[in-house]
């Protein structure tokens, strides 16, 4: 957690970033910023779907309707948030010249979507047949 | 600018319209927020919130406005900083925050 808070830090303080290390090729440094925007963009459309979830499903339940526009607005500020310490953490060690951070995220990201299809699949059916 | 100048890989112009992109996401999800507002009858409450939207989406394209001009203002632009970054990222989870608001 104290390593969350540090990145965090960083997220303010470019010059601190910039104390360590060598300043990578600027087209690592470029593909890393288009890496943070894909994942922005993916945050977007989560926050755009849960918008979606809630206009284009209006014969849903109001639980479920709300329901599911949380659980797809919260994915997507959890991406956007991922999004810029994943950038930093990048950007980091390219400077300092390790590895990549991995990362579970992607995977977490692709089931909850998962589910949610899933149980969107499953409540529009319902609806239908009841 | 000058071929000899000009990155092979058009680094700097796929950066630039990765932005681009991603300012088209976030105009799509500003226009899902207005037409939430309507669709509600737009009480006070509902056209605050989309309004907080269509703000968030301006300060979203100036992020980017500056960043598209660092880009094509160098050859080997400077990495984008974090603050930069950290504002962009902060403008979708307001957006989240406003679609919170709106949608319960």
């Amino acid at each position: 957690m104290s390593e969350f808070v540090r990145n965090v830090r960083l997220w303010f303080a470019p010059e601190r970033v910039r104390q360590e290390g060598g300043t990578p090729d600027y087209r690592f440094s470029l593909a890393n910023e288009r890496t943070f925007l894909a994942w922005l963009r993916t945050a977007l459309a989560l926050i755009g779907g849960g918008f979606a979830v809630d206009q284009f499903l209006p014969g849903l339940r109001w639980a479920w309707r709300v329901g599911l526009a949380l659980a797809l607005l919260g994915a997507g500020v959890l991406c956007a948030l991922r999004a810029v310490n994943h950038y930093v953490r990048c950007e980091r060690a390219m400077r300092r010249g390790e590895d990549l951070p991995a990362s579970r995220f992607p995977a977490v990201l692709s089931l909850v979507v998962a589910v949610v299809a899933v149980a969107m699949v499953v409540v529009v059916v319902v609806g239908w047949a009841g | 600018m000058s071929t000899a100048g000009r990155d092979p890989g058009l680094q700097p112009e796929r950066t630039r319209l990765a932005w681009r992109r991603t300012t088209l996401s976030a105009a799509v999800a500003a226009v899902l927020a207005v037409r939430t507002a309507l669709r509600a009858g737009a009480p006070a409450t509902a056209i605050v919130g989309c309004a907080l939207c269509c703000a968030l989406w301006l300060s979203f394209l100036w992020v980017a406005h500056h960043r598209i001009r660092a880009l094509s203002a160098a050859v080997r632009p400077p990495a984008l900083a974090p603050r930069h970054a950290t504002a962009a990222a902060l403008c979708a989870v307001a957006m989240a925050v406003c679609a919170v608001a709106l949608l319960v």
